[in-house]
């Protein structure tokens, strides 16, 4: 998606620093100080994970932190709120994934 | 050990903080979001002077002033449960308890979700997300978009995605059901439009409020409302068109539409997919009051502020010793209203911690009175009947606890 550097009301935002960081295995650029969830939807990158169940594909909802709904895993750490937290300098980020349901898969095979 | 605990660094947290430290009070402020000011960092509107309230100018201001006072504001920090203990209150975050005498919970509102078939869909978010990712990240949430929900947000921050260069193709209704109720019914959100009169977000309205106060001048007026809308700088406003489903693979790809009647009774047959990238739901807001109900305080249900509300007094202390609450949590309104009732609130602690010598009273009043101006001013109020919202939780607090608090 675009950035907005020049804003009628807000003015110009072209002197921030750019760093690289890793979703699912790619680099991607980023400002510095922007949330991870900001840097993905600038990259044109809108789902953040797979529901847990279902496979279905999820993005941001809110924006601020009371939905849940961008959970991504970073270094390592799963369950963090993408919309929340700054994106720093060669952090790694990875999707969430579907988890494996075998009781679903047994059902299916009968 | 601090003085005072703010949980929440909006301008209600902030400018409570900024009252508990020139009464020369300890104050930590602990916020979840990246930086200080809260739902006020993404506002951008005009007030009716013609000036710009640029809620990033404002924030700014707020923080400065907090930091100019040594107020310790901690960014990242997420609160998840409030406890008393040995006469102290423990603020359980993230990074670690925080104990003190005061705590302070500014922590806002949230936004009620209307779930349509599709909703999950990445692309599709609340109205207040797309002023966020716009106003603050300033990225783009999409090329053409589609709003769900006609209500005051939804007018403001339309204007903001304009402003920033991005279409947004119409807004329409929701479905009409059990969760989107009055908001999926053209006749309610055409009265609830002419209720904001003065703020009615396009000329037909602000002009058909003097008329239409009837009502059945108003139905006459929605069978004339214009099939393709009436438009909102552009934009154009579909009352008598509701969202079915939002449409996609991996992302939203388009919305289904269909006509609806006066009462949003969906016309058979009338359905359309219209071609989007995002799409907002727009549901209004409520108070963002768990915390406070964690912590123990009683609460009352009072729509004219947004739904369930914790007790408090006009000087925004809650029947718990030592837990005072400010700004949305106490009722849905604008930031220059959280700001005065964070100002009164941070007073209020100066004068129960026994700050303030001799003066404390005058100022607690005089904050008071501000409060009520700045209502009366308001340029944006969310329900017209907040005044009536506001008597009723004071009334309720004067029968409930001032005896007693008196003795
Ligand atoms: C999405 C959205 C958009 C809005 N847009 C407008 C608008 O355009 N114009 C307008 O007049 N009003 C708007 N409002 C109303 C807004 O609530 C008020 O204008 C004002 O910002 C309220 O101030 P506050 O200090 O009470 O809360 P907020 O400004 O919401 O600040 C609350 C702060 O508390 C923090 N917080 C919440 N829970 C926790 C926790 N558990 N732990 C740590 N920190 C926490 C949040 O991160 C936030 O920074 C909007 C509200 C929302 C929710
Ligand atoms: S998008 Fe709602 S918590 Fe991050």
């Amino acid at each position: 998606m675009t950035r907005i550097i020049d804003h009628p009301i807000l003015g110009k935002l072209d002197d921030r620093e750019i760093i690289t960081f890793q979703f699912d295995g790619n680099t991607y650029e980023a400002y510095e100080n922007e949330t991870i969830a900001a840097a993905l939807l600038a990259n044109g990158i809108r789902k953040l994970r797979a529901h847990e169940g279902s496979g279905t594909p999820r993005g941001i909802y809110c924006n601020i932190g009371h939905c849940m709904e961008c959970r991504v895993t970073v270094n390592d750490q799963a369950n963090v709120r993408a919309c929340l937290t700054v994106v720093k300098k060669n952090m790694v980020v990875e999707s969430g994934k579907q988890h494996p349901n075998i009781v679903k898969r047994l059902v299916e095979q009968q | 050990m601090s003085d005072v605990i703010v949980i929440g660094g909006g301008p209600a947290g902030l400018a409570g903080a900024i009252a508990c430290a020139k009464s020369g009070l300890n104050v930590s402020v602990v916020d979840e979001f990246i930086k200080p000011g809260g739902r006020l960092l993404g506002q951008l509107h005009r007030e009716p002077s013609g000036e710009w309230w640029n809620g990033i100018k404002e924030s700014e201001r707020l923080h400065q002033e907090a930091r100019k006072l040594s107020v310790d504001i901690r960014c990242g920090v997420s609160v998840y449960n409030l406890e008393k203990e040995n006469q102290l209150w423990n603020v359980y975050t993230n990074q670690g308890t925080l104990t003190a005498p005061f705590v302070l919970v500014a922590t806002g509102a949230a936004e009620y979700p209307i779930p349509l078939p599709g909703w999950t869909l990445p692309g599709v978010m609340s109205i207040g997300a797309a002023q966020v990712m716009t106003n603050v990240h300033r990225v783009q949430v999409g090329k053409k978009g589609v709003i769900i929900g006609a209500n005051i947000l939804a007018f403001a921050i339309l204007n903001e995605l304009q402003l920033a260069g991005i279409t947004v193709d119409r807004i329409v209704l929701p479905e009409r059901n059990q969760i989107s109720q009055t908001a999926g019914e053209p006749e309610e959100v055409m009265k609830s439009l002419l209720n904001a009169a003065h703020l009615a977000p396009s000329p037909f309205l602000r002009f058909g409020s003097r008329f239409m106060r009837r009502d059945w001048i108003r139905k006459v007026g929605l069978n004339f409302y214009p099939k393709n809308g009436v438009k909102i700088n552009g934009t154009p406003l579909q009352l008598r068109k509701a969202a079915v489903e939002i449409i996609g693979k991996d992302h939203v790809e388009g919305v289904r539409l269909a006509d609806i009647d006066a009462n949003g009774t969906i016309i058979a047959g009338s359905e359309t997919i219209y071609e989007a990238d995002f799409v907002c739901i727009a549901g209004g807001l409520y108070p963002l009051a768990e915390l406070t109900a964690i912590a123990g305080c009683p609460f009352q249900y009072i729509p004219e502020l947004g739904g369930h509300v914790p007790h408090h007094s006009e000087t925004m202390e809650t029947p718990l010793k030592g837990l005072f609450v400010a700004g949305n949590i106490t009722g849905i309104e604008s930031g220059k209203i959280a700001m005065a009732q964070g100002t009164t609130a941070g007073l209020s602690i100066a004068k129960h911690a026994g700050k303030g010598a001799g003066t404390i009273d005058e100022q607690l009043q005089q904050a008071l009175k501000n409060v009520r101006t700045v209502r009366r001013h308001a340029a944006i109020q969310f329900n017209p009947e907040i005044d009536s919202g506001r008597s009723r939780m004071n009334q309720l607090w004067e029968d409930l606890y001032a005896t007693s608090i008196e003795q």
